[in-house]
């Protein structure tokens, strides 16, 4: 066999693979991004305020709620062991109660996600979960924020997934 | 470590067992063949000098 | 392209760089963990296991980082059929799937304090935990068949179908409510994290990457004298 022929084809079976690859890749692709807005509600991991008094839901099926703990609506009682809190995502506010441990994260104005099912206009939440916004700073930054008067209290961290976005 | 240090020790002393042992094993497992390589070339088995087709070896 | 591929020269460039590439690994984990557990500051809100993002967010960054090279070695591999890329693909993804268990081990324990909770099923979590089983998957499938160079092919053909799920993970705390945290560092509008922080994390990110290239050298070297070796056992039944 001569150089010439033997080149040809092989260059070829390159570009033949390559077109392959990209083909499959791109069809890969499309699957799952198919998939994944056909399973959106399940991909969501928790759902807003809003997105719960627009879009009513069994009032006995689990289901996760998140947003921020509004600023002074932490309480304890009447129960025993119980905490009562608003869960607000800017639009929409829903009272919680729970009754158990709570995450060290777990503050006025940050964010939070609670488990559990809606009782009548209120969140029975069996499990509640801190969520942490995405800013990191040592405490005298903070500090300092506050007294210029900078700060937005959890700015971005979990006011951001309001419905609509 | 303000009443965190059960949880961030075995952080740091997870995350030093997973990059020493990679390293350990990548180093060893490549001292032990490399100096195979070199046994059996001594034996003479070297491809490459027997018949001086290169174009596989290595 | 084949001029850097060629194996002679490659490992003459590796072990030029080994040495280099060593020391600046041990300097980086040295000034890196230095800054991470004395010098840097405690966070307002998490307080002290800020320290935990040191090791966890450069390991999670190093294993996308590590998908990345193991699908461009195998996109390599399958289009131009070059043997070096089949063996940087096969030193990748132990190396990745380290560094995705350091990830999902450090998360656990930074999870658990913090959130309230070691694990939940949430998009950025459940995406990374495939990315755990892709490497695995990927390990156990080039060396699943007789045939070295079909073990190849099989495992570059997964590790590419895998790259779907490489901005699954990055984007999944945009794209959904997730309990995980959006990006700090590489997010539009800039990094949202002081600069006490940002200096120990880029030095432990530097140190997670220098060793990445440390292994990469080391386990190719591997595996080219283990291809050598066969060649040799070969020659010697010859004999």
């Amino acid at each position: 066999m001569t150089q010439k022929p033997r080149q040809k084809p092989k260059m070829t079976r390159k570009s033949k693979r390559l077109v392959l690859i990209a083909g499959g890749l791109a069809f890969v692709g499309l699957a799952v991004a198919l998939v994944m807005t056909a399973f959106e509600d399940s991909v969501v991991f928790f759902f807003s305020p809003s997105e719960l008094a627009a879009k009513p839901t069994d009032p006995d099926r689990r289901i996760r709620i998140g947003g921020l703990v509004e600023d002074g609506s932490v309480s304890t009682g009447p129960g025993e062991g119980e905490v009562r809190f608003r869960v607000t995502d800017g639009g929409a506010t829903l009272p919680v109660v729970y009754v158990g441990i709570l995450p060290d994260l777990f503050r006025e104005g940050q964010g939070v996600v609670a488990q559990g099912s809606l009782v009548g206009e209120i969140f029975k939440a069996d499990e509640v979960l801190a969520k942490h916004d995405e800013t990191y700073m040592p405490p005298e930054v903070a500090k300092a924020l506050k007294e210029q008067g900078h700060w937005q209290e959890g700015a971005e961290g979990a006011t951001k997934k309001v419905p609509g976005s | 470590m303000g009443g965190y240090a059960a949880y961030i020790w075995p952080s740091y002393g997870f995350t030093a067992l997973v990059l020493v042992a990679l390293l350990i094993s990548a180093w060893r497992t490549m001292r032990v063949r490399e100096s195979e390589v070199e046994r059996l070339r001594g034996l003479g088995a070297d491809p490459r000098r027997r018949d001086g087709t290169s174009k596989d070896a290595v | 392209m084949h001029r850097f591929a060629n194996p002679t020269r490659f490992l003459r460039l590796a072990n030029a760089v080994l040495p280099w590439l060593g020391g600046l690994t041990a300097i980086l984990f040295g000034v890196g963990l230095y800054q991470a557990l004395v010098i840097s500051p405690a966070d307002y809100q998490q307080g002290e296991t800020v320290r935990i993002m040191y090791v966890h967010v450069p390991a999670a960054w190093a294993a996308l980082a590590g998908y990345a090279s193991l699908a461009i070695a195998s996109f390599t591999f399958l289009v131009w059929r070059h043997p070096l890329a089949d063996l940087a693909a096969r030193a990748a993804s132990p190396i990745g799937a380290g560094f995705t268990a350091i990830a999902l081990v450090t998360g656990a324990l930074w999870g658990q304090p913090m959130w309230g909770t070691w694990w939940v099923w949430d998009a950025r979590l459940t995406s990374v935990l495939i990315l755990f089983f892709l490497y695995l998957g990927h390990m156990a499938l080039v060396n699943a068949f007789d045939d070295s160079d079909r073990g190849g092919r099989a495992g570059a053909v997964l590790a590419l179908v895998g790259v779907v799920n490489l901005p699954i993970i990055k984007f999944s705390v945009d794209w959904w409510n997730t309990l995980h945290q959006p990006a700090s560092v590489l997010r539009m509008g800039g990094p949202k994290i002081a600069g006490e922080m940002m200096t120990p994390l880029m030095m432990m990110a530097g140190a997670y990457f220098a060793l990445f290239g440390v292994l990469m050298i080391l386990r190719i070297r591997s595996l080219l004298a283990a291809r050598r070796l066969r060649q040799l056992r070969l020659a010697v039944q010859e004999i």
